[in-house]
């Protein structure tokens, strides 16, 4: 069996799986009961500036008939007395002594109030903190969370004083409410973190009750932006994640990266690894199913990892990040094109509205005669010759492996877009990319 | 072609013989799978879990299956229950675990036996080792019967390490699973491959042996430091009538074992049958003489449709393949004319006071005498016990009840502390099922374990799903999942 162990950079933990910050780990009684059950590790739900909450705290979106796709929350940081989570976090590290027990600190700007807490942390044997830049709602607006890590003078500020103190690892957790998620990573960088995790929760409203005009979720009648997580924000994670791991600065770091946003399965997590996450954290999937989740994370990774015969995560974490471009590097050659099989199709013609009304108009209905049955309806087929590969029908095809992208050899050259404009700048003007698209015969109706 | 228009076959008269005995319920695919899966809420603490007599993590498994992992969904199977793919296809699901889901009020129930039965297929076709044999321990068991309760109790104490021999009459092991269970639930094939993942976790299968005849009972006794008896049941009974002996009267389970064993177009089967009984086993025949082409079926019963021991889903099964049913209906003689049957003579029912078991009694109607035409009598009315082998045992002072043997439901050991026994030869009361069976296996491999070595079975081996189930009120067998209709405390409150 595969080797799930972990060294996040001096952080050991006998798998990747960790709890986030956030209610699941708010306890002693919690973050043990959860080790228990088979997570690796745990931050610690923040703690630090006193705080007062109000409730409702979250907000769900069900996706037709589906539970909880998104959560958001106004929650603040831990409402516990710091002396309390103090000794909890001592007591779960002296009982649990192989598993990662990460603190996660917020206090306001001052560089005292900082490094005292750190100070005190310390002292319960934690493993390494995390610096929560990232929380959107509450304490953003008193200076704290989000107002540091948007902006990253303040992120390398705050996190030098962290560093100028601390003796065990530094994870910076950044906000994903920011325009270019490298900056803030940069900052963290510059004042030498140890690690790097992200993304905390996203800017959102939930709804409005088209009753009774409330915002979700309601406090008392009134409600505002809180933050957003759950599987609806995983694509986003991902991206930041990537963005952040493929940075040239981040990469001579040579430090770590925790990712979180939207995991919920085993495979969920190895996506999160491929993209450059050597621990993974979860939150709200824990929240909707509780802390027995991680058995299949573990049975899942593990299963897959023997099947394609790695013996520890580091076989695999990154693998996919050098698949990581952007525009103007894709090939403008590689083309694909729509293939129905019609033993499968099952005639529901969702893939023929969706090109017509919505992109080339390059499936047709015709009789094809397929069976014997006189009453044989018509059977969308696609004019390949036409098909321009943006892949919407086999999206919205219901059946499995019905409609395929296959690719073709066109016979285009294979360029990149970078290229092309350096090796033909004309093709800045419109005449001039209908010339060279007709001498390559790239037609486009 | 477009696979779909090829039209598809509901009625059984549509199909051809060999088509008739595939499984009734097709396997799931894939998407169906996923997406059954991806309904079910995964419950904590969930009913499902406890009504499943083996204790499976039913909630775990199938989220695996949501998860993609599949290979994880059936060891978490085959953890609780070695014989989760016959399991998959013969329990009585509605009886127990999906009878139980929370979703049964508000949609549908999840179809867990099927999404077993996927990841059980999975499994099987993904040829994975899930379990080892542990490390010989020196000691040595002897089991004798290869049904259900056999093979787990063998399979299991062969993960801890002792070494089992399995003492089986018949050529094939798999107790009814191979030989009982119609074809069209449970082909032959899924039953041996269980069997032959018992073997392949080194237990030695000694088909063609029956203990009593081939090897004695006195020198498994001797040579092994503990037994385990798991005979099942034996043949129908005798009906006590006239005509018994002609040569159209047929043992019900002999009928069921030729298709299971035989080329379907070789069977002998009557265009006119008369099935006598009105449990599972006498509707698993007239199914069967359905679907082998014969015209007309009737069920003979002397009591009514409330009193049927039959499940009520096996009850709509028949109707559905046109089986018509006569209650209140008592056999009294098999006709014939020149040693051929032609007639079943029977006595009109009426139901009067309860007896002490609490079912109404059927008493003859006076005068009321008629005649069913058929050329074939199959008798379907409960099985025998092996009562000379149980008399057998009793020099070794075990006890029994109603025949059956007697356990301490703890441990399934019998008043010797040497011999265990579970199965249908143990189930005094309570439905006889191959799920519960298994349970035995299971309680005895553990029992055993801790008697002969003196430690508690080790971290992570049965541990999980047994310990649930030490229910004292089980004794001998427990009755199946007690099923009542759940009452929404919104509906009571109101
Ligand atoms: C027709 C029929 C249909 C059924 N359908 C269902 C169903 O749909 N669902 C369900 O859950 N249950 C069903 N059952 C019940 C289920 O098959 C049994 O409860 C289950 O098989 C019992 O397992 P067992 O191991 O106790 O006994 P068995 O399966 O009967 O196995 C006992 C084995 O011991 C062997 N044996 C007996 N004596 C000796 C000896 N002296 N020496 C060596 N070997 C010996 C026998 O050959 C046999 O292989 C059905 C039963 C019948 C008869
Ligand atoms: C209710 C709730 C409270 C949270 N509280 C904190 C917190 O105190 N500190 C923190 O760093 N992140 C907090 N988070 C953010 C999570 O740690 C995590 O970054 C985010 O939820 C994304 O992961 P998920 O999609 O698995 O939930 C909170 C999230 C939720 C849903
Ligand atoms: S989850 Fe617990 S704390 Fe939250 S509203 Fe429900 S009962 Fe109250």
């Amino acid at each position: 069996m595969a080797d799930l162990s972990i060294n996040f950079n001096g952080i050991k933990s006998p798998n990747p799986f960790w709890l986030a910050s956030a209610p699941p780990s708010n306890s002693g009684y919690q973050v043990q009961k959860a080790f228990e059950a088979g997570w690796g590790g745990a931050v610690w739900k923040t703690v630090g500036a006193p705080v007062m909450n109000v409730c409702n705290r979250y907000g769900t979106i069900d996706y037709k008939g589906r539970k909880i796709i998104g959560l958001n929350n106004v929650e603040l940081i831990s409402d516990r007395p710091l002396e309390t989570n103090l000794k909890e976090m001592a007591e779960a590290k002296r009982n649990f002594p192989n598993h990662a027990v990460i603190a996660s600190i917020m206090v306001e700007s001052k560089k005292e109030a900082w490094q005292e807490i750190i100070k005190r942390t310390e002292q319960t044997g934690v493993d390494g903190f995390e610096l929560n830049f990232g929380c959107p709602h509450g304490m953003s607006e008193r200076g704290m969370g989000a107002a540091m890590g948007q902006v990253p003078e303040y992120t390398c500020m705050v996190t030098e004083w962290v560093m100028e103190v601390a003796t065990k690892p530094v994870i910076v957790k950044l906000t994903p409410n920011v325009t270019d998620i490298v900056q803030p990573a940069r900052a963290a960088i510059k004042a030498n973190a140890s690690a790097i995790s992200l993304i905390n929760t996203i800017n959102s409203i939930m709804g409005v009750d088209i009753d009774t005009f409330e915002i979700k979720p309601n406090v008392g009648g009134k409600g505002g932006h809180g933050g957003y997580a759950g599987p609806a924000v995983k694509p986003i994670a991902l991206n930041l994640i990537s963005a952040v791991a493929s940075d040239e600065e981040y990469r001579k770091a040579g430090i770590p990266i925790s990712g979180m946003g939207g995991i919920e399965t085993w495979q969920d997590c190895v996506e999160f690894m491929l993209l450059g996450s050597t621990s993974v954290q979860v939150c709200t999937a824990v929240m909707h199913f509780g802390f027995r989740i991680v058995e299949d994370l573990i049975d899942g990774l593990s299963n897959w990892m023997d099947q394609r015969n790695f013996k520890n995560c580091t076989d695999f974490i990154g693998k996919s990040l050098p698949r990581i471009s952007s525009f103007g590097d894709f090939d403008l050659g590689f083309q694909s094109v729509a293939r129905i099989d019609h033993a499968k199709c099952i005639q529901c013609n969702l893939c023929f509205i969706a090109c017509n009304d919505t992109a080339h108009q390059c499936i047709d209905l015709k009789d094809m005669k397929l069976t014997s049955e006189v009453t044989e309806r018509l059977w969308p087929v696609v004019r390949e010759e036409d098909c321009v590969g943006c892949a919407l029908c086999s999206s919205v095809c219901p059946v499995d492996d019905c409609i395929e992208m296959v690719e073709i050899d066109t016979g285009r050259p294979h360029i990149t877009w970078n290229q092309l404009i350096k090796e033909k700048p004309e093709v800045l003007q419109w005449d001039k990319m209908v010339e060279y698209r007709e001498k390559n015969h790239i037609h486009i109706h | 072609m477009a696979e779909h228009y090829k039209p598809v076959k509901y009625k059984a008269w549509e199909m051809g013989l060999e088509e008739r005995f595939q499984e009734v319920f097709p396997p799931l695919s894939q998407r169906e799978a996923v997406l059954e899966a991806n309904r079910c809420l995964y419950c904590y603490d969930a009913p499902c879990m406890v009504a499943c007599p083996t204790h499976i993590d039913i909630p775990t498994f199938i989220r695996k299956i949501s998860t993609g992992n599949v290979t994880g969904s059936a060891r978490t199977i085959l953890e609780a229950n070695l014989m989760g793919a016959s399991c998959a296809r013969v329990c009585p699901v509605q009886e127990l675990c999906e009878g139980a889901c929370v979703l049964e009020h508000d949609e549908k129930p999840i179809m867990i036996g099927r999404l077993q039965r996927y990841a059980m297929d999975y499994a099987d076709q993904s040829k994975i080792e899930f379990f080892t044999k542990g490390k010989s321990n020196g000691m040595k068991v002897a089991v004798i019967g290869a049904g259900p309760a056999g093979l787990t109790c063998a399979g299991e104490l062969s993960k801890f390490g002792f070494d089992v021999t399995c003492y089986e009459r018949k050529v094939w092991p798999g107790g009814l699973s191979t030989y009982g269970i119609v074809v069209f639930r449970e082909p032959v094939e899924v039953a041996r491959h269980e069997a032959k993942k018992i073997e392949d976790l080194g237990v030695t299968m000694k088909t063609g042996h029956t203990v009593g005849e081939d090897i004695q009972f006195e020198d498994l006794f001797k040579d092994n430091d503990a037994v385990f008896v798991s005979i099942g049941l034996g043949s129908v009974p005798e009906m006590d009538i006239p005509g018994e002996d002609l040569e159209g009267v047929v043992d019900g389970l002999f009928f069921i074992e030729e298709t299971k064993t035989k080329p379907l177009a070789e069977i002998q089967y009557g265009n006119r049958i008369c099935v006598i009984g009105a449990g599972n086993t006498a509707i698993d025949c007239a199914t069967i003489a359905r679907r082998l082409g014969s015209e007309r079926v009737t069920m003979i019963y002397r009591r009514s449709e409330a009193e049927m021991p039959a499940y009520h889903f096996e009850y709509q099964f028949a109707l559905g393949e046109g089986v018509s049913f006569s209650f209140l209906t008592q056999p009294v003689e098999v006709l014939s004319t020149n040693g051929k049957v032609d007639g079943l003579k029977c006595v009109r029912m009426d139901l009067a006071e309860p007896d002490e078991s609490g079912r109404r009694v059927a008493v003859p109607i006076p005068n009321s005498e008629f005649v069913v035409p058929c050329d074939m009598v199959i008798k379907a009315i409960g099985q025998l016990k092996h009562t000379p082998f149980i008399a057998k045992l009793g020099e070794y002072g075990i006890k029994t009840i109603k025949g059956y043997i007697a356990v301490d439901a703890k441990t399934n050991r019998t008043a010797h502390e040497k011999i265990f026994a579970g199965g249908d030869c143990i189930r005094s009361r309570g439905e006889a099922s191959t799920v519960m069976a298994t349970q035995d296996g299971k309680i005895a491999a553990r029992a055993i374990y801790e008697q002969l070595t003196g430690k508690p079975i080790p971290e992570g081996t049965l541990k999980r799903t047994t310990d649930m189930t030490i229910d004292p009120t089980m004794a001998n067998g427990c009755a199946l999942h007690d099923h009542k209709p759940r009452v929404h405390a919104a509906a009571t409150t109101k």
